[in-house]
């Protein structure tokens, strides 16, 4: 095998990082810089999905929604915030206390580390890693150890149930999730994110020469990838493991106070996340329109993070318009739909793609 | 960079991470009440009296679901470092793009047969 494989490491580029600009001054003001901005794409930005969710949800229910705490009702999460920090902690005599205490710092951390990948725009982001796509896929996954140790550390039979599903749940649309990854990843020729919202900014349909994003020839994939990452973050109708109407509240049945309020912030912080990857991925990352590229300097970097962060919010209100409008699942037909339609589909995405680059050339 | 490149950055963010949920923890120390009652700390099961340990047995179909998802995480990691060298490829480079391609199918054919292999079984029935 090796006279087979040496070739191929010769042909490799060496992989170059893009430039971020929070590298400026030294190494501690960078990296003060990157820590901001993890946090702000942590704590604020899903603050303003969390409100769309609020007033969007009210609306397409025919109500008003939160009105009283701020201009519109805006800061009714920041008032809630400043309640929940003081409530008692609760935790049940039953419970093993110090995994409990520990379960809601595992997604958190888990979602604040993907973020550092995610390009707002040229030149912003926090890293520019060269395997970013593997690397943000591997760190989101590691929540369902959170989920895992919150039902079972509350010694709760709902929590039990409801963390069981969690896990089953989350590892059946991982391998959709992650197949459709390779297809990009094999379109674009990169695992970088930065590389992959590059690579299409220069990709056309089929030679010829319009310019287009992964979503018009992966169509397929784009659709498999949605309907996996709301399966991923347990958003309705893939919220078994929080079922209300059977489980009371799933894995978080026993938790209270802040330790609630963690575990919902790092849910809005997901839809963030992966409303995120989603366009980085296939709409054209900080692209206003296929072929539309951005004007240089600081203005094109306002405009490519305005652009991201308006095509994730389209996302976040999909996701809400999607739990409005249908049922949950039941157990059974969810792993039915992810073993048998989806990772066959998307087995299929990756290799229409696989055949299409050899046919082109 | 320094502090080891880039992963140094992520190895700083992680600390980052647990001190900030510290710091979260600590503040709610600071300011909650602390009224512990039997009846608050007891477990709950709507209301009524909890019966048995909460750590109850479990249905044996999620054990045979997280073994397949095993098989198929392997695949896909595989699948990244191929789908990245595969851009690379041409009908003249060796290997060639075809026998990259052929190989992988082959690959995943082989675990696709396990896939259908598992479904025949009825293993992804859930009754």
């Amino acid at each position: 095998m090796t006279t087979v494989i040496a070739p191929v490491a010769t042909l490799l580029p060496v992989f170059a990082p893009a430039e971020s600009l929070l590298d400026t001054g030294g190494t501690v003001v960078s990296l003060l810089l990157k820590i901001a901005f993890i946090t702000v794409m942590f704590l604020v930005v899903p603050l303003v999905g969390g409100y769309l969710e609020h007033k969007g949800m009210a609306r397409l229910q025919n109500r008003r929604g939160p009105v009283e705490a701020g201009p519109a009702g805006s800061l009714q999460l920041v008032a809630d915030g400043i309640k929940f920090i003081q409530k008692e902690d609760i935790i049940p005599g039953a419970a093993d206390r110090k995994v409990f205490a520990m379960a809601p710092a595992i997604g958190l951390v888990a979602t604040l580390l993907s973020f550092a990948v995610i390009p707002l725009a040229p030149g912003l982001f926090a890293l520019d890693l060269e395997l970013g796509l593997f690397y943000v896929l591997a760190i989101s996954s590691v929540g369902v150890l959170g989920i895992m140790m919150a039902g079972w550390a509350s010694a709760n039979k709902f929590s039990l149930i409801g963390g069981l599903r969690a896990a089953a749940q989350l590892i059946a649309y991982e391998l959709p999730l992650i197949l459709v990854a390779v297809a990009v990843a094999l379109q674009a020729g990169t695992l970088s994110l930065v590389g992959i919202v590059e690579a299409q900014q220069s990709s056309e349909l089929f030679g010829t020469g319009i310019s287009m994003w992964y979503v018009f020839p992966q169509a397929l994939g784009f659709g498999i990838f949605f309907l996996a990452a709301l399966a991923e973050l347990s958003r309705p109708p893939f919220d078994m493991p929080i079922g209300d109407s059977e489980l009371v509240f799933g894995y978080i049945t026993e938790y209270s106070g802040i330790k609630f309020a963690m575990f919902l912030l790092t849910e809005y912080a997901g839809m963030i996340l992966m409303s995120g990857l989603t366009v980085v991925l296939f709409l054209g990352g900080w692209q206003p329109l296929p072929g539309l590229d951005l004007p240089d300097g600081a203005l094109g970097v306002l405009l490519g993070a305005g652009v991201t962060l308006g095509k994730i919010m389209l996302l976040v209100f999909v996701m809400i318009w999607v739990r409005v409008a249908y049922p949950r699942l039941r157990e059974d037909q969810l792993q039915r739909i992810s073993w048998t339609v989806l990772v066959p589909l998307s087995l299929v995405n990756l290799a229409v793609v696989a055949v299409g680059k050899v046919v082109a050339g | 960079m320094t502090l080891g490149g880039q992963y140094g950055t992520v190895a700083v963010m992680l600390v980052f991470g647990a001190v900030l949920y510290a710091i979260i923890m600590l503040l709610n120390r600071l300011m909650r009440p602390s009224v512990p009652s039997p009846l608050k700390l007891s477990t709950y099961e709507c209301g009524v009296e909890a019966v048995g340990s909460g750590w109850s047995q479990m249905n044996i179909r999620y054990y045979v679901f997280a073994f397949l998802f095993v098989i198929f995480d392997v695949e896909a990691i595989f699948l990244f470092p191929w789908a990245v060298i595969f851009n690379d490829l041409g009908p003249t480079t060796t290997p060639s793009a075809l026998y990259a391609l052929v190989a992988m199918f082959l690959f995943i054919g082989t675990l696709l047969e396990g896939l259908a292999y598992a479904w025949r079984k009825g293993v992804l029935r859930w009754d």
